[in-house]
Order: C-alpha cells, then sequence, then structure tokens
C-alpha cells in the first residue's frame, strides 16, 4: 500500500479531484449534480489521501477540531441562509419573495440563495464522510 | 409493441441489476461481496443515466464509491468470513 509509484500519480490527482468537487458543489443549482454529490466527491480526494499517505498525516492537515467546525458551522449556515426570509417578512427559506434579483437564466447567480445554501450543505456532508472514515480507521489498536 | 435500443439495452442492465443483487445473498466471502456491490452501484449510475437523470446518476456513483470504501475498510477491521 505504501508504493512509491501510487504516491506519485496519488499526489497529482489530487487537488483535480477536489477542484472538480467544489466545481458540482457551486454549480448545483443551474447542472446536474449538487451539494451532496459535490461534498461526497470533495470528501473522496482526503479519503484517498488518507489511505496512501497513512491516517497520521492526514490526521495533522485536518485535525478533529477543524472537522468539528465545519460540520457544525455548515448547518448552522444553513439556518442563516433560511432567515433572511423572516428578516424581510417572508416565509423561511422563500428566495424570490425575499427581493433578490434573480439575474439571467442559466448564469450562477440564477440560484439566488440556493448556490449558498449549497456550500454550507457540501461542506458539511465532506467534513461528516471524512469524520466517518476517521472514526473507522483508528478503532483498532 | 416496438422497442428501441435503448430499451433492449435498459432490459439487459435491469436483468444484470437483479443477479448481482441474488448473487450477493449467496456469497459466504464478504469481500467479495462488497466488490459485487461495487459492481451493483456502477450499474445502477448507468441505469439512473439511460432514464435521463443525470443528476441522480451523479450522486450514484459518488455515493457507491464512498460506501464500498467505508464497508471495504470494516470488512479489514472484522473478520471476513461470514460467520455460520
Amino acid at each position: 500500500m505504501r508504493d512509491f509509484v501510487l504516491k506519485r500519480v496519488v499526489a497529482v490527482i489530487i487537488p483535480f479531484i477536489s477542484l472538480y468537487g467544489f466545481y458540482v458543489i457551486l454549480h448545483g443549482a443551474i447542472s446536474p449534480g449538487g451539494s451532496f454529490a459535490g461534498g461526497i466527491i470533495v470528501a473522496l480526494s482526503v479519503i484517498a489521501f488518507a489511505t496512501i499517505f497513512g491516517l497520521d498525516r492526514a490526521k495533522e492537515k485536518l485535525p478533529e477540531k477543524i472537522l468539528v467546525w465545519t460540520d457544525s458551522y455548515g448547518t448552522l449556515w444553513y439556518v442563516l441562509m433560511g432567515l433572511v426570509g423572516i428578516v424581510k417578512g417572508v416565509p423561511f427559506l422563500s428566495n424570490r419573495l425575499a427581493g433578490i434579483n434573480l439575474g439571467v437564466p442559466g448564469t450562477l447567480s440564477a440560484g439566488g440563495l440556493i448556490a449558498l445554501i449549497g456550500i454550507g450543505v457540501g461542506i458539511r456532508v465532506a467534513s461528516t464522510m471524512i469524520t466517518l472514515f476517521f472514526t473507522m480507521m483508528e478503532e483498532e489498536k | 409493441m416496438y422497442l428501441t435500443l435503448i430499451d433492449y439495452w435498459t432490459i439487459v442492465l435491469l436483468l444484470l441489476l437483479v443477479t448481482i443483487s441474488i448473487s450477493i445473498y449467496f456469497i459466504k466471502d464478504l469481500l467479495h461481496a462488497v466488490i459485487v456491490y461495487g459492481a451493483y452501484s456502477l450499474i445502477m449510475a448507468l441505469i439512473w443515466l439511460q432514464m435521463n437523470t443525470p443528476d441522480l446518476a451523479i450522486t450514484e456513483a459518488a455515493a457507491g464509491i464512498c460506501t464500498t470504501v467505508l464497508m471495504m475498510v470494516v470488512v479489514f477491521r472484522t473478520s471476513r468470513k461470514e460467520e455460520e
């Protein structure tokens, strides 16, 4: 599992996997994909790093504290975006009713608040999957 | 009823899906069962693509790989053979 060729290939590929995951998260409102699938792709890049380079190096780069923070504040970000509607005096999670200019259909800003909500959901799904994998890997002593 | 080429492909993939789901029940080695489950997820993603839902196809492919990796970790941590 600790192979030289494998390490070099993974070191080249991992940034592109991560970039593709963030692309799927950001464009979830207007194209196939979404924050759930994009978050899992971002998590898969970290899982590949932990599988090839060892669990200890992955935990140096992503400590437990950061994972707990992103896990909690991703959910809180969703609630904050929903409260925009209530502050404006319209129902929870409302988009066009809250007076947001949706712009030209088909462009990235056409989703309104949906693209911003997707960022929070994607980060939360990614940190949850990484936490699950780390917990299962470190179980055995 | 007139069937196009795409419909025959869908029928073949669905039959393969049924075969794989039945075979997972009979496989005794748990590592082999996890690998066959990965094939199940891949074929399910192809079927979603043929039913014109690329959204679900991307989610199925990503989530299928992730759950397969997690199950493989669990198999390596516990016993590999199924207990009788």
